[in-house]
């Protein structure tokens, strides 16, 4: 029950929070869309009777009360209003646009991270890992502290600009047509690479540093010494016994990440040119787009605050010891 | 103290050699990683504060030097060699890359010390109010913090300063800190929860102490270890979320900071004219940041968990 209010409560007071802010500015939204009007036509006659009409059209001119109780009602049925930027377009199709390339990256990388990060940070433990690897992955760790639009920066400038290996930015190639054929699949892997790889790169680290904290407390553990004890094969032991227990508070780490991780991938993907959420929301940010801005942060909040709930939910079934209520 | 005399009469068993191995492990600064993540960020004060007083500053202003001009050393795609005058080079406006770093480079570590500073100081002030208060007060802290992890800041960030359009430096650390006082108060929370039960505290109450006493006298000390590992991690956060609004073109406007420098260097597509250093270096330099923050973490990992020195 708890964790349903804290679903609800994050969601909401995340929707509120995003309502609010725009309202505290000085900022009137309808004279952005008449000085964009005005720089276009440029002059346009009668701005007092048109400001009004934008208002009206834009639903400012009701009291506040009306304006957030419309907003929520707007929301709950993922309805951010038009782009001001693509005038006609609701905000609920650019979204739904740009999501499934935003989850795909985001699921690659992840998935990737940590199961690498876990492993190597299990490996660094493990007293019959290869000397290389203690030495090895170490070295590595410097990279885990560096934000991934960094690591995207250097990429990006060795393999796609130098080296020309990869493309520099794009979701797809130009010559391909979006449909489910081998050569479109190709093209998506082909484009993906480097901005997942920068967010692997900087972020399996975390999983391992993590990993190698847990893996040292199981390595004193009775459980462990009586499987050695046994003389079953240390291999086994590694991921039966050891991986296996260690590895749940990582879980709920990996609910918490995702947060992060969606922030930081908004900022790959803005670099890359990715067609994903990032860069519909660089974009909006160019055109002070607020219906697409205050639309993409919702979803990417949900996103967050969803996963963590899912994650929560699925535990007791990895973990027996925990049971919810008990 | 005890002199390494006095400290083998107690250790018989040890060798001379695995006392000071012990005594160097005791003692924070002498651990190596904190030592080193500690030097890297007062290098980086000490040359910001440093060439502002050696460095010709104006030239972050002026704009009159010669434009995309590389590193002494090295050649741009139009042939210019670097000038020993802009050492580092120039950007694409013609403004000398050495100077812009020397201020930008603190202005963004002050962004994320500061924003920590403030976090900190709400995480001690809810931490406590939901240790020692508990009932209702402890409910809503609680789920306020939870609530708050879910959230990403950049985003809400996002929204605010696309709405306000320029911040200064102050206003984008307190924004930030709105974000980053849940470990603080999560972990201030946990352990008053424990040490309120424990003997000494029960002394101290027993002894006629008041509440603040208690709370600043007699637990803050055994947190201090706690604290600082959030505050460094805190810093942390902080910073990449500041450079990541800035790369996304939004956080103070006129004032240089690193991520500002990238912002720019990437709008004027730098990296396919290949104008590495313009933000190659700024880069770099975040990323020595990042690392001596992480050595400091790590080190102070060792210092307090003692299971971790073995390796």
């Amino acid at each position: 029950m708890n964790r349903f209010v804290t679903l609800f409560l994050t969601i909401f007071i995340a929707a509120t929070l995003i309502w609010i802010i725009p309202r505290l500015s000085p900022v009137d939204p309808a004279e952005i869309a008449l000085g964009r009007m005005a720089a276009g036509a440029g002059s346009v006659a009668n701005s007092d009777t048109i400001l009004e009409q934008l208002r009206a059209r834009l639903g400012i001119d009701q009291p506040l009360i009306v304006q957030y109780a419309r907003y929520l009602g707007g929301v709950l049925r993922f309805d951010f209003g038009l782009s001001t930027a693509n005038f006609p377009t609701p905000v609920s199709a650019l979204i739904a646009n740009a999501l499934p390339w935003t989850i795909g990256l985001m699921l690659v990388s992840l998935l990737i991270t940590f199961f690498v990060g876990n492993l190597l940070g299990a490996l660094m433990v493990w007293e019959h890992s290869p000397k290389l690897v203690r030495v090895a992955i170490p070295a590595a760790m410097v990279f885990t502290s560096i934000p991934p639009i960094l690591s995207g920066l250097l990429l990006m400038w060795i393999f796609a600009a130098r080296l020309q290996w990869f493309p520099l930015t794009g979701a797809y190639g130009l010559t391909v047509t979006p449909d489910w054929s081998w050569s479109f699949v190709q093209s998506v892997l082909y484009h993906g690479f480097l901005p997942a790889l920068s967010i692997v790169v900087v972020t399996f680290g975390f999983w391992a540093l993590g990993m190698r904290g847990l893996m040292i407390t199981v390595q004193g553990e009775d459980y462990t010494t009586l499987a050695k004890a046994k003389g079953l094969r240390p291999r086994y032991i590694l991921y039966r016994y050891m991986i296996r227990n260690a590895i749940l508070p990582q879980i709920t780490a990996f609910a918490l990440k995702i947060g992060l991780l969606i922030a930081g991938q908004v900022l790959v993907e803005r670099i890359f040119a990715y067609n994903g959420m990032g860069k519909l929301l660089y974009d909006a940010i160019l055109n002070q787009d607020f219906p697409v801005i205050q639309g993409v942060s919702f979803v990417i909040i949900l996103m967050t605050a969803l996963s963590v709930f899912i994650v929560d939910l699925v535990y007791p079934f990895i973990d027996p010891r925990i049971r919810h209520g008990g | 103290m005890s002199t390494p005399d006095t400290a083998g009469a107690q250790h018989p068993d040890l060798t001379a050699r695995q006392i000071k191995r012990m005594k160097r492990f005791d003692n924070p600064w002498r651990n190596p990683k904190l030592a080193w993540g500690a030097g890297l960020l007062l290098g980086i004060i000490a040359v910001g504060l440093l060439g502002r007083l050696v460095w010709n500053l104006d030239l972050v202003f002026t704009a009159s030097a010669p434009l995309k001009l590389p590193p002494v050393g090295f050649e741009n795609l139009r042939g210019q060699a670097g000038e020993w005058a802009y050492p580092l080079g120039t950007d694409g406006s013609g403004r000398d890359m050495l100077s812009l770093l020397i201020v930008g480079a603190p202005n963004s570590l002050l962004v994320g010390i500061l924003a920590s500073l403030i976090g900190m100081s709400i995480g001690i002030f809810l931490g406590f109010s939901a240790g020692f208060l508990r009932g209702r007060v402890d409910d809503v802290i609680r789920v306020l913090s939870d609530v708050m992890i879910t959230i990403p800041p950049l985003l809400i960030l996002v929204v605010f300063q696309a709405a306000y359009g320029d911040v200064s430096l102050t206003m984008m650390a307190i924004l930030i800190a709105c974000f980053v006082w849940q470990s603080p108060t999560r972990l201030i929370r946990a352990q008053v929860l424990s040490m309120r039960e424990s003997g000494y505290v029960q002394m101290a109450r027993l002894s006629g102490a008041g509440t603040m006493h208690i709370m600043f006298r007699e637990m803050m000390p055994n947190l201090v270890p706690y604290l600082f590992g959030s505050f460094i991690a805190n810093v942390t956060t902080s910073i990449v979320t500041a450079v990541g609004l800035e790369v996304l073109g939004l956080g103070p406007q006129r004032i240089p900071t690193l991520g500002r420098t990238i912002y720019e260097a990437i709008n004027s597509g730098a990296l396919i004219q290949n104008l590495w250093w313009w933000w190659g270096i700024p880069t770099l330099l975040l990323a020595v940041m990042f690392i001596g923050l992480l050595l400091i973490n790590l080190g102070l990992d060792e210092v307090s968990n003692p299971r971790l020195r073995k390796l």
